[in-house]
């Protein structure tokens, strides 16, 4: 996917200007956490499971290639076949290979925000593949011409009616009304039905991978997933290495969490387990299974302080928690992560130069590390970013000066108190009367939208010493 | 400076509180330095105001600056670390103090801000459960109060219901709450200056939920989130009254409200 994080505050300002879609998402940000917490509350081990797939994930990150090879191991001996893609070039070449092979013309994609890192669906469309998404959110938003907004919920930024005409104009079906949501869903079930029968290969992602038995994981919320899986005679399914976990009950442990934290649902309509290709005595399923596993940095990130990121389940609890994604919404992110982990996860998986913004994009509130399932230090993390921002100065030159100048003078303190004496009593004399200021030298960005509240009459340091000073010479006289 | 004791004839079983005043108490809102000082010595402290403080260095530290940070938590804690008590008017300083020091620094230093993070308070946390007496009740003119929960006492500090019952038990006000308390403000520090446009839809949100709670007065703990909500709403014209819980519970309400004047 093409990356445009560098224009990240542009994008939030055209965000924010689309007052209907801005409405939409003060909607959600208002209920969805409600949900949530409704969920968590009826779920009375929340709290141990969460410290308890803590330690399985970080167990598992220790000895990651360990768990690598056992998966790959029982993977295969299931009858997959497993690869690994370094780069997402890599996983590119090797899905477009395997469709070749097979001849494939048309592809069933579910949902998966790793063929989105890679850009897969444009590299087999450009080797003249016809790709379809078939999670209705990332069907909508490819109909669309458009990227995902939500990791959970692709589609979220959507409307009834966008989506109402969308598929009035895309599907040739004649005069109806599509009145309901339930009557967009039939029709795209209808429309998508085709695609799945035809299709030749069926691509999906994975929640977890199984090392103990070699099974992939995957929950949706429509069961395309398993069209996918089982309606093509090729089905490839493809992840990140950090997805392994060691026992099946690691899974459902994870599942607990990710599901309640994501949807506020107990469980997801669909949860899946692809063991491998069809057996003898099996009626259905695909002929041919192949797990590409891609690394893209996460080597690098796991030998780092960052590796905690990848511990991240995904469920997107903190981009509906988080007071700036609800403000500029996910496009604005510019990239296929966003909120809080993706603020993380793009620097890292890109480069920090071309995501510069992002780290920025955080108030330190701390609610997404509150609401996160995998108790990611997401602030603290997000901060560091930021000191890697300040020494390879990529913090802009008037930031930098601005803020070592106020340390500087902060660690002189008789210094700092004479000169904030002095500001103090400009400022005063500037919004005398009326209390504020409309404009404020040096501090733009904030007058841009605040008045500045005008310091009263000297700093506190100053009156002290004067009261002090006056209480002296009373005892002398 | 010279350090100062607020008072010399108090008796010595009287804990001894060092009084962080906050850079931005210090230059914007020095009456709510005087009411913190006055609510301690109510409320059974000797105060101390250790005369070379600055700021807790926060700026640096949430701007990645992690020298400049570091080397102003050794020269405030050298500030601090006398004193039996420390009480700060602000969530975000004292959950620098107490939860960040100890990350940042490292060897001896830790062990010090270890040591001063366990006796570092926010103020409201202090008055209510800590402070050797009750304060005293006040008259305060107004009993329609929102309270804005600044997101680091929230969070790193659990700082939620003792500035509620304080309102209650020593000025009478029951707080109109908010319909999303835990709701950011979109201050953040530099990051209300470094994206202006956000953090000022962040603000908006924040004065609708107090405009719907038809309260007269905003209260809080942080200077940061006051300033900026006051300074938002008195761009957008609404007329709300911004003050820092300190000024409501000592009783004093004679300076005009933040951003407000004669
Ligand atoms: S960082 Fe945590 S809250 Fe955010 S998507 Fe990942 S697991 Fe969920």
């Amino acid at each position: 996917m093409e990356q445009k994080s560098d224009t990240f505050l542009a994008n939030a300002a055209t965000a924010m200007n689309d007052t209907a879609a801005a409405q939409r998402r003060d909607i959600m940000a208002a209920f969805t956490p409600i949900i949530r917490q409704q969920s968590i509350d009826g779920f009375s081990s929340y709290e141990p499971t969460r410290k308890h797939l803590k330690r399985v994930r970080q167990h598992t990150l220790n000895h990651l290639a360990h768990y690598l090879a056992e998966f790959e191991t029982q993977a295969l001996a299931n009858g997959n076949h497993v690869h690994f893609a370094r780069t997402p070039q890599e996983l590119n070449s090797t899905v477009l290979d395997i469709c070749q092979q097979h001849s494939a013309r048309r592809i069933a994609k579910g949902k998966s925000m790793v063929t989105e890192e890679t850009g897969l669906t444009a590299e087999l469309e450009k080797a003249g593949l016809q790709v379809i998404e078939t999670d209705l959110g990332e069907y909508i938003v490819q109909q669309a011409g458009e990227t995902p907004s939500h990791i959970v919920g692709p589609a979220l930024h959507k409307s009834a009616d966008d989506v109402r005409q969308l598929f009035l104009d895309i599907h040739p079906l004649g005069e109806r009304e599509l009145e309901h949501t339930s009557d967009m869903v039939a029709e795209a079930r209808e429309v998508l039905r085709t695609h799945f029968l035809q299709a030749e290969v069926g691509i999906i992602g994975a929640n977890a991978l199984i090392a103990e038995n070699g099974y992939a994981m995957l929950v949706t919320n429509e069961g395309n997933g398993d069209l996918c899986a089982n309606l093509p005679p090729v089905l490839v399914i493809c992840t990140t290495i950090d997805r392994v976990l060691p026992r099946a009950e690691d899974a459902t442990a994870m599942l607990r969490l990710l599901v309640r934290s994501a949807t506020g649902q107990p469980q997801t309509c669909y949860t899946s387990f692809y063991s491998g290709p069809r057996r003898a005595q099996d009626q259905d399923g695909p002929v041919e299974v192949h797990i590409v596993l891609l690394d893209n940095e996460r080597s690098d990130i796991l030998d780092s302080e960052y590796r905690g990121i990848l511990e991240c389940l995904r469920c997107g609890a903190c981009l509906n928690h988080c007071p700036i994604y609800q403000s500029v919404g996910g496009h604005a992110y510019g990239w296929v992560y966003q909120g809080p982990m993706g603020s993380v996860l793009t620097p890292l998986l890109t480069s920090l130069e071309q995501s510069a913004a992002l780290p920025n994009a955080c108030t330190a509130c701390g609610r997404c590390e509150e609401v996160c399932p995998a108790d990611i230090p997401l602030p603290a993390m997000l901060r560091d970013l930021r000191a890697r921002e300040y020494t390879e100065k990529l913090t802009p030159a008037r930031w930098r000066f601005g803020i070592a100048a106020h340390a500087w003078l902060a660690q002189r303190p008789r210094l700092y108190h004479s000169l904030s004496g002095i500001a103090v009593k400009l400022l005063r004399l500037l919004g005398r009367r009326k209390g504020y200021l409309r404009h404020l030298p040096f501090a733009g960005g904030w007058s841009s939208q605040r008045d500045f509240p005008a310091p009263q009459a000297a700093t506190f340091m100053q009156q002290l010493h004067d009261k002090q000073r006056r209480e002296r010479q009373r005892h002398e006289h | 400076m010279n350090d100062v004791s607020s008072d010399q004839s108090v008796p010595s079983e009287r804990p001894t509180v060092a009084l962080f005043i906050t850079c931005l108490v210090d230059l914007f809102r020095p009456s709510v330095g005087f009411a913190s000082l006055s609510l301690l010595q109510r409320a059974g402290c000797e105060v101390v105001i250790p005369g070379q403080q600055t700021c807790c260095g926060q700026p640096a530290y949430n701007s990645g600056d992690y020298r400049g940070a570091r080397a102003l938590a050794r020269q405030t804690l050298k500030q601090l670390e006398a004193a039996d008590y420390v009480v700060v008017p602000s969530g975000s300083c004292a959950g620098m103090i107490s939860e960040h020091y100890p990350r940042l620094l490292e060897g001896p230093w830790r062990e010090r801000a270890l040591a001063v993070a366990a006796k570092t308070y926010e103020l409201n946390a202090f008055l209510h459960s800590v402070a050797p007496a009750r304060l005293p009740v006040v008259k305060v003119k107004t009993d329609s109060v929102a309270y804005h929960d600044g997101c680091a006492g929230l969070r790193e500090l659990h700082v939620r219901k003792q500035p509620r019952e304080l309102l209650h038990s020593v000025c009478g006000i029951t707080v109109k709450e908010l319909q999303q308390p835990e709701v950011c403000c979109g201050f953040g520090g530099t990051f209300c200056a470094k994206m202006p446009q956000i953090s000022a839809r962040m603000a908006d949100n924040k004065l609708k939920d107090v405009q719907a709670s038809q309260a007269q007065l905003l209260c809080g703990g942080d200077m940061g989130c006051l300033l900026s909500l006051a300074g938002r709403a008195s761009r957008n014209g609404q007329p709300i009254e911004v003050r820092h819980v300190a000024e409501l519970l000592s009783g004093d309400l004679s300076a005009p409200a933040i951003g407000k004047d004669t």
